[in-house]
């Protein structure tokens, strides 16, 4: 063992010394028990060694060739949005006894995840209006198959009925999902930009175990969460709704609004936008629905002096008690992410988190009617939050668009003609509090001037 | 103790009890815009009717409140952290730099391709290094951790199963194998078969034969095991599941142990998943985020997630989706990238040869030490280990302590305790897994440290039975939080 790296304290001195107490003659010696014909005995076809500083200019040149958002105006969400990230959270979350720990197994070290965890699970309850939140899921995406397989689960009933205005992403997840558990989805279409209810009443049967929406939608459209909960507990199925959760800083909760399952990506809440992760899911529910959640629990007690502490508990649920009758095989969650979306939260405070959502209303629809002013079709008439779709001009096509664009500086809308071939040509656009009007106006001008 | 986990004996406010009526700790960009009334945009219905009860704040008790919960939290830097199965190495300050640089942290999921070339590189190559280091023919890189690694590998045994129109239905496990294979299984519409492990701690063979069969979808192995084992029949286990037509998983938990010395392709393996969250130094996070990328041969490629990322003639990357048999989509976008360009950074710091050098640290440190603390524990498999062990605390018993105990005492000397009570095959099970990251100095304070509670326990149990002493909190009342739980502090 020749070589000396900066992560590795094992001196040749080490190693004789350790070496002799075992009581073998070699290191290979520990290795004895691995038959030798699937020892591996060449040299790793894999990337080389790189010193720090060469490492370091390699990853700035890898990063250097991608398109970020310091130096481009982005109009693009689609579930990933490019909001302002207050610069205590990256500070925060970089005290490395929160990023350096794991899972919080042994409470009496581990209070302060506990805690924050604690924190996080009651913003979620706050934000959606659910009475119990877990302490987060791999992202929402994730966390609505998961509802969908609970749903199933508390019902003993097969069918799952998703709106097509829910993220395409989600959706192929959730059909992913339902083929392991031998489920079946219905998928429900949309008019105006938000679910059809008409179709809704019809596809609902004795069968159905829940009624899956977003809200904001796909196309960025506020559901009438309240038209649709009777429909869904008419049959007796459980109503799950995936929300934004910076738009529940403005919009009715989805609690109050019937649900018995709200989730979501916390990403809005302070999380980078990384390429579409890590982000964090969050899970919340009603009350009865509570000893079926996936994932990990985190619980308000006393120790033997009386003192106030936090410990892991519902654990009768989860894989390393229940092993194959778990509610779920989550074992890592997204700890750190939630951190975040806490740190956001905090920072925000009551007044900020309305502002913010404010502020993205307002700078939304001032560039839908800008869009609107230069002759562009907006084609859905539902209300909506910070995103909208737009009809670029006859065989016009997004992507090309797109290209123009990001010469122009600029990252354009998503292509919704990829998910939905009835939307080619048509572009969701999104714009947070971080646009300028300045820049929503020459956004406009130069969308404009290319979709030609 | 350590000051960190240490820090203050008084109760910690919640931030919902610092909030005063006025205060704010942030800081927007003005409204520049024509200012429309919310309720002209939004039916009024639909608004919220009272503001969510958000703590009202400003940035210092922000900061002091999560500093002050930092300092009530033991990482990896705040000292040793032997869980056994969880590999909790030292987690490399360069990664939490790289993956911080505006082009990989601020770029979005669906911007075009071309914008994004140096991010599909890195995934590109990274799928590669993983292929080639587990011996396998493609990777993906979506599955968000290892239990979803699972689950997406058992999905794709399942569909490569029907599109030979076979109806398998039982996964195998041993019974010292991780929780989350048996829940991965049922999640992928599984039974479940348990099969015991022999007395030397290695997979019966004849328990493997008779459950083995027609109905077999696959056989899940961690090799090494939990105990710590390298499963020396790995080559006759392949061969008994393979003539059976099913499929070997690897559960990659465990590859500290085996980097550059052994593949899982080269063992008979079909489907792998490895925890960059463990082997590849990303760091915890506190319980995530992880990653858990899949590899597979060549005849389960087909199956794979959409997209995987390729490569044209040109040298461009390119996302593809043209995987008709791919069992869809398993998570949003490409997998945790942030996680994916921290584990990149690492394989470039040690490149083949270093991570050979890896392994064999990891496991001459956990050999160390199970042979300086063979005197005083029991150690149920002797012999050599990789890169953990477990040893019984059983020996404890007669004075009335357990393994719990020993954990809960280690916590007053500044240590984070082994795993414990896992696997559930050996009687108060405390499983210690040193990684390569360690000193011979660390790992000596710790083995000393066992050696004094086990002296303790004998000689004066009580001191043991009532620990920790030193930490913020000590033993907590877990049985009334299950049964009358508090899981928010319902603040509006």
């Amino acid at each position: 063992m020749p070589n000396l790296h900066r992560y590795i304290p094992m001196t040749e001195q080490d190693q004789a010394d350790m070496l002799a107490t075992i009581g073998v003659s070699s290191v290979e010696a520990l290795f004895r028990d691995i038959p030798e014909a699937i020892r591996y005995r060449g040299t790793l076809p894999i990337s080389g060694a790189l010193d720090e500083f060469s490492l370091l200019e390699h990853m700035k040149a890898l990063a250097g060739r991608n398109a970020d958002t310091d130096r481009y105006k982005s109009f693009l969400g689609a579930g990933i949005y490019d909001h302002h990230l207050p610069v205590v959270i990256n500070h925060m979350i970089s005290r490395s006894e929160f990023y350096t720990a794991y899972t919080p197994y042994q409470p009496e070290i581990s209070q302060g995840e506990l805690q924050a965890i604690f924190e996080f699970q009651s913003y979620i309850c706050e934000l959606t209006g659910m009475k119990v939140a877990n302490a987060s899921m791999y992202d929402g995406v994730t966390a609505l198959s998961e509802a969908g397989a609970l749903a199933a689960g508390a019902t003993k009933r097969k069918q799952l009925i998703v709106s097509r205005a829910v993220h395409p992403e989600a959706r192929e997840a959730l059909r992913t999902m339902a083929r392991g558990l031998n489920l079946d989805i219905a998928e429900v279409g949309f008019a105006n930009g938000v679910t059809d209810l008409a179709a809704l009443r019809e596809a609902v049967t004795a069968d159905t175990a829940a009624v899956l929406v977003q809200s904001p939608n796909f196309f960025g459209a506020v559901e009438d969460l309240a038209a649709i909960e009777p429909i869904v507990h008419g049959v007796k199925g459980l109503f799950v709704v995936s929300a934004n959760p910076m738009a529940l800083g403005l919009l009715e909760t989805p609690g109050k609004l019937g649900a018995d399952i709200c989730v979501g990506d916390a990403q809005p809440l302070g999380i980078s936008q990384s390429l579409g992760g890590p982000t964090c899911g969050f899970f919340a529910v009603a009350e009865p629905l509570m000893r079926r959640m996936p994932g990990r629990i985190v619980g308000q007690t006393t120790d033997i002096d009386g003192k106030r502490g936090f410990v892991l508990t519902l654990q009768a649920r989860e894989q390393h008690i229940r092993r194959e009758k778990a509610t779920s095989n989550i074992c890592s969650n997204q700890a750190l992410l939630a951190l975040c979306a806490s740190i956001y939260l905090s920072t925000m405070g009551k007044q900020g988190l309305l502002d913010a959502a404010h502020l993205n209303l307002q700078k939304a629809h001032y560039a839908a009617g800008e869009l609107a002013k230069r002759g562009f079709a907006l084609p859905f008439g539902a209300p909506f939050f910070n995103e909208f779709v737009v009809k670029l001009p006859d065989g016009v096509s997004v992507h090309e668009t797109n290209l123009k664009l990001l010469d122009a500086g600029f990252l354009g809308g998503y292509d919704l003609g990829i998910a939905y071939p009835e939307l080619k040509g048509h572009m969701l656009v999104a714009v947070t509090e971080k646009r300028t009007r300045q820049e929503i106006d020459s956004f406009a001008g130069k969308l404009e001037e290319v979709a030609v | 103790m350590t000051a960190s986990a240490n820090a203050g004996s008084t109760e910690q406010a919640l931030i919902f009890e610092l909030s005063k009526p006025g205060r704010v700790a942030y800081s927007l960009p003005p409204c520049d815009v024509p200012e429309v009334p919310a309720s002209e945009l939004i039916p009024a219905a639909m608004l919220r009717e009272t503001p969510a009860a958000l703590p009202e704040v400003y940035e210092v008790d922000v900061v002091r409140h999560y500093t002050a919960l930092s300092r009530r939290n033991f990482g990896v830097d705040n000292g040793f952290y032997p869980l056994g199965s969880c590999t909790m190495k030292y987690n490399p300050k360069i990664n939490e730099d790289t993956a911080r640089f505006a082009g990989f942290a601020k770029i979005h999921p669906y911007q075009p391709e071309e914008s994004i070339q140096g991010a599909l590189q890195l995934l590109y190559t990274l799928q590669n290094d993983l292929a080639a280091l587990t011996g396998m023919d493609q990777v993906t890189l979506q599955p968000a951790a290892g239990a979803h690694g699972e689950w997406t590998g058992l999905m794709m045994i399942r569909a490569y199963h029907e599109s030979r129109g076979e109806h398998r239905t039982k996964v195998i496990v041993p019974d010292s194998s991780h929780g989350t294979n048996p829940a991965s299984a049922t999640v992928a519409g599984f039974e479940t078969v348990t099969i015991k492990s022999d007395e030397r701690g290695m997979v019966d063979l004849n328990a493997l034969r008779a459950a083995v069969g027609s109905d077999t979808a696959a056989l899940m192995l961690t090799n090494p095991s939990t105990l710590g084992l390298f499963e020396e029949q790995i080559v006759e286990i392949a061969a008994i599941i393979h003539e059976a037509g099913g499929l070997l998983y690897y559960d990659g938990a465990n590859s500290n142990a085996i980097m550059g010395i052994a593949r899982p392709g080269d063992m008979g393996f079909d489907v792998v998943h490895l925890n960059l969250h463990k082997t590849m130094s990303t760091p915890h996070g506190g319980g995530g985020p992880g990653a858990g990328p899949v590899g597979v041969k060549r005849r389960l490629i087909p199956f794979l997630p959409k997209p995987i990322v390729a490569r044209r003639e040109d040298g461009t990357y390119f996302f593809d989706y043209d995987l008709p048999q791919s069992i869809g989509r398993v998570k949003a976008y490409y997998g945790n990238f942030g996680i994916l360009v921290r584990a990149y950074t690492y394989i470039r710091t040690y490149g083949p040869e270093g991570l050979r050098h890896v392994s064999e640290c990891a496991v001459l440190n956990a050999n160390y030490m199970m042979a300086r603390l063979a005197p005083h524990y029991e150690i149920p498999y002797p012999g050599v280990c990789k890169h953990e062990f477990v040893m019984s605390g059983r020996g404890l018993k007669p004075y009335g302590v357990r393994t719990l105990d020993v954990a809960k005492r280690l916590l007053d000397f500044g240590y984070h305790p082994p795993t414990i009570y896992f696997p559930l095959n050996v009687e108060e099970c405390i499983m210690i897994e040193p990684t390569e990251t360690e000193s011979k100095e660390t790992l000596d304070g710790f083995i000393d440290t066992m050696i004094r509670i086990a002296e303790e326990a004998r000689t004066n149990p009580e001191l043991v039975l009532n620990a920790p002493y030193d930490t913020v909190v000590r033993r907590l009342d877990e049985t009334t939080a299950a049964r009358k739980p508090v899981l928010n502090c319902a603040c509006s």
